[in-house]
């Protein structure tokens, strides 16, 4: 799920935390005394399954992902057809690959083009589509993208690496509702010769968020 | 309500950063913050606009410091000791070590199994309404959005508010989260995806090819 994204700020996280273990015997933090007592709660009064917690880590962690929108997105490409359904009825559509769930109870496919350029944003929370891209990223979910994507996205475009002339239309869509957008990004020239699984490869999930372009 | 939440259009929060590598989770008590309140939200105590508020009400200085998942925690606290489930004094104990009573769960609950985990979350239909309600606008429609500042949820951003767009998109009838979200009531109607110029919302600096959607229900609309 690594992404090309050399214009951008980094700023680290704290690597001996992400295994779920810490190596140095450090004290827990606050949130995480209260995180764990919740959890510990919440299991001895019997109201959550910890093979439950385990599985509902393991689905997002490992099988939902940004690979299922990459799927749609190429064969969208490849099949006139399934493109046409796609944009009609993004939920259907979607659908034919498996791709159901939470956060992607009505799916709406956005489509971009040389005078169109689409962006997905929701300012007031975090609403994503689960189902074909997983669990948001931490710049999508943060106060600067929330706030600026709607009043200058064009100046969020520049600096996530994506130039968008000024005779070409920007959208950008507030997801307010239950309804998730996909951004179905313009296929790069020179990738007539690809497979359907080769194209796939090539998309990346910012891409379907519509703050990057698809390069061959 | 005019909430921390509530940010589009502020100005300050500097460039979007991008995390190294962008793990799914960036902390362990991430990972668990986000199970236990999926976990909960099957109890059927609540539903999603629900836990939409209860997050919006953290405090708006703790909310603008505050991560993610940050939110999530104050919400699900909130939420498990409005309905009785895990009370505050029952939390502080715990975090001091005390011994804790195992009340009985409340009534009507269904606790989530590990084996049905795969099943709830290919399931999404939970805001999407069977009700056949007429719709009070169409496609192509011009629309004004009304003027609230209600203390509870409402999903009309203050960047929207008395705001001229046109109906794009016909979503059909859903669940309303301004009323669902504070106990009173699903009040269906219909949603629609409303498309307003940058310069109708932001003025005449906007650039004249932006445009903003934003999916709106009837009750947030009325005739331009």
């Amino acid at each position: 799920m690594s992404q090309q994204h050399e214009p951008h700020h980094h700023h680290d996280h704290d690597d001996d935390d992400v295994q779920g273990h810490r190596e140095h015997g450090a004290p827990l933090t606050e949130v995480e005394l209260r995180v764990r007592a919740l959890e510990s709660l919440l299991v001895d009064k019997g109201l959550v399954d910890p093979a439950a917690l385990d599985a509902i880590i393991d689905t997002y962690e490992t099988k939902v992902g940004p690979r299922n929108g990459a799927k749609v997105v190429a064969h969208a490409w490849v099949d006139p057809d399934y493109r046409r359904r796609l944009l009609e009825d993004g939920t259907a559509a979607v659908a034919e690959f498996g791709f159901v769930g939470r956060q992607s109870e009505k799916i709406v496919v956005l489509e971009n083009t040389p005078t169109v350029h689409n962006m997905v944003v929701c300012t007031l929370c975090s609403c994503y589509p689960w189902a074909v891209l997983g669990l948001p990223p931490v710049w999508y979910k943060s106060a600067p993208y929330r706030s600026r994507a709607v009043i200058d996205p064009r100046g969020v475009l520049s600096e996530m690496g994506v130039t968008v002339p000024a005779d070409t239309d920007v959208r950008v869509w507030d997801s307010t509702a239950e309804i998730r957008y996909l951004v179905l990004p313009e296929r790069p020239a020179g990738t007539e010769s690809l497979t359907e699984d080769e194209l796939a490869a090539l998309v990346t999930r910012d891409s379907m968020i519509g703050v990057a372009k698809v390069r061959a | 309500m005019n909430g921390a939440h509530d940010l589009g259009g502020m100005h300050g929060f500097g460039p979007v950063e991008i995390e190294r590598d962008e793990p799914v989770f960036l902390h362990e008590w991430e990972r668990r913050a986000f199970a236990i309140t999926l976990a909960a939200g099957f109890l059927g105590k609540w539903n999603i606009d629900m836990s939409r508020y209860a997050r919006e009400q953290m405090p708006p200085a703790e909310y603008l410091a505050s991560t993610y998942y940050g939110h999530w925690l104050f919400g699900l606290e909130k939420l498990l000791d409005d309905t009785r489930l895990v009370s505050r004094a029952e939390l502080q104990a715990t975090l001091k070590g005390g011994a804790v009573q195992t009340p009985v769960p409340a009534a009507g609950v269904r606790v989530l199994a590990a084996r049905d985990v795969e099943a709830a979350l290919r399931k999404s239909r939970e805001a999407k309404a069977d009700e056949d309600v007429p719709p009070r606008f169409h496609v192509g429609d011009r629309v004004r959005t009304v003027n609230i500042h209600p203390i509870g949820h409402t999903r009309l951003p203050r960047y929207a508010r008395d705001r001229r767009g046109v109906v794009t998109l016909d979503h059909g009838v859903w669940v309303f989260p301004d009323t669902n979200g504070t106990g009173r009531g699903r009040k269906p109607q219909h949603c629609y995806s409303v498309r307003f110029e940058a310069r109708e919302l932001w003025g005449a600096d906007a650039p004249s090819r932006d445009a903003i959607h934003m999916d709106l229900w009837d009750d947030h609309l009325v005739p331009a």
